[in-house]
């Protein structure tokens, strides 16, 4: 098979086709890169050399600003708790249910599904789902970035497809030795499906740390907002960190702007960046992938 | 009379096993209702009652009066949107952005996956993989910010590099010329990667006996990939389209919204944006509700009328 390849054409092609991807690999990577290097370096150098990937001089004072002021570590806080109470309402919500429309027996069964299949494909929109939230009383409340997407309709039916393919002898097994329904989704099921439900998990808090629209739709009080929305403010609006600027140390020398901006899209970047390698073994067996035609 | 009575003692019976009596199957039951309960009530507050408020797009809604005592308009909010001018701007602005993504962003995945597929180093492969599937995980927020941090003319690499070997600088962000290339770059950069693992996983299906039988027959690698690779992911790529037809009005809010600026503004405001803006900055809940209403109306006749044209063509479809 191999002695086709060996043609002049063919290995002008093969190495063209390594480098392009080689390339491509880069620029997924470069920009990165470059920002992690810029948030370190010094003042002067950001204004004297456009690109670098080494700084000469090594200083944390873009991070320690960072650090020192309210705003951005109050919304680094928001974020992680916002992820982590969002992610177990997510959990809950979508394996009950999911574990509940996997029973074939059960009267209406049909109809849920159906129910969740239409919500798929139609549904009300941004300004009535904004005015639900907002009769609740939800509004400007973290239960308005958790409750809206407690489940993904997509994410439901994966899990519930999980749970009906699991053995059924197992099922009888367990109601013979006493087991009631909730043991049996406690004790049987929920460990027999660690590695489905640990995808969505990731998943699931990979979105609520980058959510920006939840909290630009629902949080009015800039004193609740989650670190994406401050960091809109910081580097696109370019109002740096509000109102804690100036009640900084009079000695703190200011470090850039733009390495303060640096400095922030990492802190966006490296909680995702750490659980990267985790997703990347889930989603590489191809778990989400026998699902996505539904 | 014996014989009936034998049956329908049978009919009885097997009405007894199979068929339980709905209150029985309720009682049985009912630890599974109490678990599917939070779900049930998740989908009909959240998306459901939103459904049903639709209803608003036809009213008149004030806010002192409430959903029930607002007066029913008809389809005035409608009528005010198509006769508005800024109707059409946002009708092209949308259809342009989904065509250049149609034209430049769709077939990147594919051809992403097709130069992966020749690739036999699997350790160059893998680590290849890798890299280009990080920027999905990456917020819209943080591409927007690392864009900003790029392009800006306060200082930013691509101006600075411009203006030390042209003299002159380009301002990419409030340009309504370079609103569209950038959304589609951001695209590419973002997802052509994550892109290319279903068209992977396809082609992984592939036999590897129909190239060694191509090979065989004497066809190279142009005349295998067009005869063997291309043809596995055509079902693939056909569902891909449908889904794409299916959101032609959707841009993605987030990215056009963090993308746009008043200097842009003539490119850049889609329908989501556009919603956004009338109803929830300036508050007119009843006519933004009716500009969200035909965005969902067009998107579901498309889904549905796509979906139908590809089981048409004999591919399988969608629903």
């Amino acid at each position: 098979m191999a002695k086709t390849y060996r043609t002049p054409a063919g290995i002008t092609f093969d190495v063209f086709n390594y480098i392009v991807l080689g390339l491509f690999a880069t620029a997924a990577i470069l920009p990165f890169l470059y920002v992690i290097a810029g948030s370190f370096a010094s003042d002067a150098e950001l204004t004297k050399r456009a690109v670098f990937l080494i700084p000469e001089t090594f200083t944390l004072n873009a991070y320690k600003f960072i650090f020192s002021t309210d705003t951005i570590v109050k919304s680094i806080g928001v974020s992680i708790y916002v992820t982590t109470i969002g992610t177990l309402v997510n959990l809950a919500f979508t394996v009950t249910m999911a574990y509940a429309l996997a029973k074939r027996g059960l009267m209406g069964r049909n109809l849920v599904l159906n129910l969740v299949i239409f919500s798929m494909l139609f549904g009300g929109g941004m300004i009535p789902t904004y005015l639900v939230i907002r009769d609740l009383h939800l509004l400007d409340t973290y239960w308005a970035l958790m409750l809206p997407g407690a489940i993904n309709a997509f994410n439901l039916i994966i899990v519930k497809n999980f749970f009906q393919e699991l053995p059924p002898e197992l099922e009888e097994a367990a109601r013979i030795d006493g087991c009631t329904e909730i043991g049996l989704l406690l004790r049987i099921v929920l460990p027999l499906s660690a590695p489905v439900l640990a995808t969505f998990t990731l998943f699931y808090a990979v979105g609520h740390w980058n959510d920006f629209f939840s909290s630009l739709l629902y949080l009015n009080d800039p004193q609740k907002w989650p670190l994406q929305v401050l960091l809109r403010q910081i580097v696109l609006l370019s109002q740096a960190a509000a109102g804690d600027l100036n009640s900084m140390d009079p000695n703190f020398v200011k470090p850039p702007e733009q390495s303060i901006k640096m400095a922030v899209i990492v802190v966006g970047t490296v909680p995702i960046l750490m659980v990267y390698p985790f997703l990347q073994k889930h989603f590489a067996k191809g778990v989400l992938l026998g699902s996505v035609k539904g | 009379m014996k014989h009936n009575a034998v049956t329908t003692s049978a009919a009885a019976q097997r009405t007894s096993v199979y068929r339980p009596s709905i209150m029985s199957r309720l009682k049985r039951d009912k630890w599974m209702y109490a678990l599917l309960l939070p779900g049930l009530i998740y989908f009909l507050v959240f998306k459901y009652v939103p459904m049903w408020g639709v209803l608003l797009a036809f009213k008149n809604y004030q806010p002192f009066l409430g959903f029930w005592k607002s007066e029913w308009v008809g389809f005035e909010h409608f009528r005010l949107f198509f006769t508005n001018p800024d109707f059409f701007m946002l009708l092209r602005n949308t259809l342009v952005l989904s065509f250049y993504n149609l034209i430049f962003f769709f077939p990147a995945p594919i051809i992403a996956a097709l130069m992966l597929n020749e690739v036999r180093i699997a350790l160059y492969k893998r680590a290849v993989q890798t890299l280009i599937y990080v920027p999905h995980f990456i917020s819209m927020v943080i591409v927007a910010s690392l864009t900003y941090v790029f392009l800006t003319t306060e200082g930013g690499p691509v101006n600075e590099w411009l203006s030390a070997h042209t003299g002159k600088t380009v301002d990419f962000l409030t340009s309504p010329d370079w609103f569209r290339p950038l959304i589609i770059i951001q695209t590419i950069w973002k997802e052509c990667g994550w892109g290319t693992i279903i068209f992977l996983a396809a082609l992984a299906a592939v036999d590897v006996e129909q190239y060694e039988a191509a090979i065989v027959d004497g066809a190279n690698r142009l005349r295998q990939l067009w005869h063997i690779t291309l043809p596995a992911l055509r079902s693939t790529i056909v569902i891909l389209l449908i889904l794409r037809m299916g959101h032609v009005l959707d841009n993605g809010f987030e990215q056009i919204y963090l993308m746009l600026n008043p200097l842009n503004r003539e490119n850049a405001e889609v329908f989501d944006t556009y919603v956004y803006m009338m109803g929830i900055t300036q508050g007119a809940f009843s006519y933004s509700t009716a500009v969200g209403l035909f965005k969902s109306v067009v998107g579901v006749i498309l889904v549905l009328g796509t979906n139908w044209l590809a089981k048409r063509f004999g591919q399988s479809g969608l629903y």
